[in-house]
């Protein structure tokens, strides 16, 4: 065991873990709160659990090169048994555990898996659901024993088995788990994670032992993270996010991670961890505040007029107290008042005292959202990746937050915008291929080895980079300026509002937009101002409604103007919508995404109109109501020209 | 559904319970064997509860005994059942509203409690560490029924369905050989029945708990109970497994009414 670590480099995960286990014995590696306790692991427990865990695999006749699935929640036993697998050379594949069983069948025979490691009988249960289908299935092991009592099939063990016989095997053969660990190479795939799937099926992402520890050091070193740091793991283990911030990255500084009790207790045990590295998608931080300002409404008026005067000094200073900018004595003192009643407690609430960098992703995040974070000093930054890339492309660095760029290419990521705005990247990181699809592999690598995200961006002058739009919907104008239509939209509906915006101008001279408003913000807008109506049709009518959505689409145009490339995406001409856009009329997917196409047929004739500059323009619209009725809604719309601002340096 | 059911550990004999003029029961006799799970049904004021009080001595039946494991009992008291290993909950939940679910489940502890008021006010060495184990067992029965994201939430606060959960927690926590349940599943939504009836199904299977059942729901009874006697104005009319009660004339006219 003591030559495991030492002799070669500490290019493979296990090479890492025994390195570990050396010089760090007795620091707790992971916690777990079991029994209402948070059990402790140290680094040398990890180390002989794997030990015992990688042995008793072997014993099973375990081979180097084969798919082990894992299906369960953030459990220590989990991480452990991926580094169990990669001591064997074998690929540890985390699947989704919330997956039901059919789901899970496609990944499974597509990864050829004969051994399956469970969390409990609800996933024995349903392996067992799809085992006919699964006939190179040989041994299903699992970890919480409950339940499991009468499952008597030769082929289900219980992992305390497992390890036990590992540890007898083990005596018998100190030399093989030396030997396999030695054999292991840093080109060797360390991990095969399974992209989502929302276009075909799922592709296994074949990751190396390089790729992932190349991407870990390149994060720790950016933020400067320690050996220190506690996080909390607490997403699903299938996903990339979960994979470099709670097993690479721990694996490369040594810091702890701590597994929650169960799905529902995350925000206590976040509370009672402090993790001082954290990360979540868009979702979890807009939830928090939520509840936030839920609570804030039932305070009592004392410390609701605290807490709103305070959160108005955040606004106005506290992003760039965080940035270490310069900022007026006056709301330094305040900021520094306000830190002591309202942000510390409140951090505190929220379980982020102790958070030195807060990651994001996965979605846009709203500016106001955003802000609100950093404004009460927490650093919360937003990074770019995909699974292809082990999710590092790009980071925001510490003092350069934009709240629209994703950040900088991060240490030893090359980022390159092609010709037609897709953004291409190069690096360690990349994937090694696709499993079993050399033919996808190949589109996505190019001759000179750069990863086709898909995704269009822009690099701003100052070197980060925008992403703005899926590839396949960028379109350009007639004069062939870059026009992405969600990037459009998405700006549209950060207003409040706004409940949704179609634009178009794909190989048109200038783009326009159909407007939805949201009811509820609009009506409750237009009866402070004592505006009558009877309903959406009249509401959407309304001169005083068309003038706000103006103001609020000429404050896009200017933000356009702004960005440079995007300037002559300014939205010339716009109308509001006499209906809702509805999944029930096949306008929006059940999912509420726009079905751009659908809705440019339907409404062709609003288009005609919107491009031929008419003032108006009658529509009537068969509609399916709740019930299943059908009826029509006639209208007609009134257009209206909007203020678009000159480019610097060309004529309007 | 063939679960090992072994020796009978609570055996009723002839058992009439009166309030002045108003009979409750009469005359009944049937037993408990030793890890089933035994159903008691019936309609609306058939006696039901007024059984589950009896076999735990909130009630003192004027004829009859009760037997348990070879013991005789003609006068039963609910505090010679705790001791005995019986527990129970009840219809209309009884838990401290104000105290947080941990605590409630603690007070489920407090027969086997050793030290005494002064030591634990003290809260110092046998005390202490008393505490601790119980604390223990109190952390075993919340895994058990997944109540880990209330565990110090007020019991006032929680809906009616995690009160039922936590009642039945509390009385797990006596660890109980015969655990006696007041419709556990009244009230409750199609999901919420699942999650008791698994959770009863537990019990039963991994503590091997012994347990009565006083349940409306048929589809409920017939699928976890072991054998179901059924009660109708005070009388047993029925006894035996679910498949035997469900064809007897009785029950069915009991239920459905004279005329089917």
């Amino acid at each position: 065991m003591q030559d495991l670590a030492s002799a070669r480099a500490l290019d493979t995960f296990p090479r890492l873990l025994f390195h570990h286990a050396e010089v760090r014995a007795a620091v707790t590696a992971m916690r777990e709160k079991d029994l209402g306790i948070w059990q402790c692991w140290t680094w040398h427990d990890v180390a002989e659990q794997v030990r015992a865990l990688a042995s008793g695999l072997a014993e099973l006749g375990f081979q180097r090169g084969e798919n082990l699935a894992l299906v369960g929640n953030n459990r220590p036993r989990m991480y452990m048994m991926m580094t169990a697998v990669q001591c064997l050379g074998g690929v540890p594949v985390p699947l989704y555990q919330d997956a039901v069983a059919n789901e899970m069948l496609f990944v499974l025979i597509d990864a050829e898996v004969r051994f399956i490691f469970v969390e409990d009988q609800e996933q024995v249960d349903k392996i067992l659901e799809i085992q006919e289908s699964l006939p190179q299935l040989a041994h299903l092991l699992y970890d919480d024993p409950r339940g499991m009592r009468h499952y008597t099939l030769p082929f289900i063990h219980d992992i305390r088995e497992l390890m036990e016989m590992g540890r007898i095997h083990n005596r018998n053969h100190p030399d093989l788990l030396p030997l396999a660990v030695a054999a292991g190479g840093a080109d060797d795939v360390s991990v095969m994670l399974y992209t989502s799937g929302t276009t075909g099926k799922p592709k296994g992402v074949r990751l190396t032992h390089r790729a992932f520890i190349s991407a870990a050091h390149g994060a720790v070193s950016f933020d400067h993270l320690t050996a220190e740091e506690d996080v909390l793991s607490y997403l699903p283990m299938a996903w990339v996010g979960d994979h470099l911030f709670s097993f690479a990255q721990a694996l490369v500084t040594g810091f702890t991670i701590n597994c929650p009790e169960s799905a529902e207790t995350v925000m206590t045990d976040l509370r009672e961890i402090g993790p001082t590295y954290y990360f979540a998608p868009p979702r979890v931080f807009e939830n928090l505040l939520t509840q936030v300002m839920i609570r804030m409404e039932d305070a009592s008026a004392i410390k609701q007029k605290m807490f709103h005067f305070f959160m108005a000094v955040a606004r106005r200073c506290g992003a760039a107290v965080l940035d270490r900018q310069a900022v007026a004595t006056v709301d330094r003192l305040l900021y520094a008042l306000g830190k002591i009643l309202v942000y510390g407690p409140l951090k505190n609430v929220l379980g982020m005292s102790r958070i030195r960098v807060a990651y994001t992703a996965g979605a846009a995040i709203g500016p106001d959202l955003f802000r609100f974070y950093r404004s009460i000093g927490i650093n919360l930054k937003q990074l770019y990746g995909q699974t292809e890339t082990c999710a590092y492309v790009c980071l925001q660095p510490d003092g350069e937050i934009k709240f629209d760029s994703v950040g900088r290419p991060a240490p030893g990521v090359e980022v390159k915008i092609a010709d037609n705005g897709e953004v291409l990247v190069r690096g360690p990181m990349l994937l090694k291929e696709y499993y079993k699809r050399p033919e996808a592999t190949a589109e996505a690598i190019n001759d000179e080895g750069y990863f086709m995200t898909g995704d269009a961006g822009l690099l701003d002058e100052d070197g980060h980079l925008k992403i703005i739009d899926r590839a396949k919907d960028v379109g350009k104008l007639a004069n062939g300026a870059m026009y992405a239509p969600n990037y459009i939209e998405n700006k549209l509906k950060f207003f409040p509002y706004i409940k949704e915006a179609v634009a178009f101008g794909d190989c048109r001279e200038m783009v326009c937009a159909f407007i939805n408003i949201d009811i509820g913000a609009v009506g409750n807008w237009a009866e402070r101002r004592g505006i009558a109506y009877s309903g959406y049709t009249d509401l959407a009518a309304k001169p005083e409604v068309y003038g706000l959505i103006q103001e609020s689409i000429e404050q896009v145009n200017g933000e356009l103007v702004a960005e440079g490339a995007l300037a002559d995406s300014q939205i010339h001409r716009f109308l509001i919508l006499h209906k809702e856009l509805d999944p029930d009329d096949d306008e929006l997917t059940r999912t509420r995404k726009v079905r751009r196409n659908f809705v440019a047929e339907k409404y062709a004739v609003l288009i005609d109109a919107l491009y031929s500059g008419r003032s108006s323009q009658f529509i009537e619209t068969a509609v399916k109501f709740e019930d299943g009725r059908q009826g029509k809604v006639a209208a007609d719309l009134a257009i209206r020209d909007l203020k678009t601002f000159g480019v610097a340096g060309r004529a309007l | 559904m063939s679960r090992p059911t072994g020796e009978v550990i609570l055996d009723l004999k002839n058992v009439s319970l009166s309030f002045g003029g108003v009979k409750a029961l009469t005359d009944i006799s049937f037993d408990i064997r030793e890890h089933e799970i035994r159903a008691i049904i019936g309609p609306n004021g058939a006696g039901k509860s007024s059984m589950l009080n009896v076999i735990n001595g909130v009630y003192r039946p004027q004829q009859g005994e009760i037997v348990l494991r070879g013991q005789h009992f003609t006068r039963m008291s609910p505090y010679k059942a705790a001791v005995a290993g019986i527990s129970r909950t009840f219809q209309n939940i009884a838990l401290f509203k104000g105290m947080s679910v941990i605590d409630n489940l603690m007070t489920g502890r407090n027969l086997k409690i050793a030290s005494n008021l002064f030591q634990q006010a003290l809260w110092w060495g046998p005390a202490r560490r008393e505490e601790l184990a119980h604390r223990a067992k109190v952390e075993e029965i919340i895994d058990f029924l997944e109540i880990q994201h209330i565990r110090k939430t007020p019991v006032g606060r929680l809906p009616y369905g995690l009160q039922k959960r936590v009642d039945l927690g509390r009385a797990l926590a006596m660890e109980p050989s015969i655990l006696l349940l007041d419709e556990p599943m009244a009230g409750m939504n199609v999901e919420e029945k699942q999650d008791m009836c698994r959770f009863i199904l537990d019990v039963n299977d991994q503590l091997g708990t012994t347990i009565v059942l006083i349940e409306h729901d048929m589809g409920v009874v017939m699928d976890i109970s072991d054998r179901v006697v059924v009660l109708d104005y005070g009388r047993k009319i029925g006894d035996g497994v679910p498949d035997a009660v469900r064809a007897n004339p009785e029950v069915i006219s009991a239920y459905l009414g004279a005329g089917h």
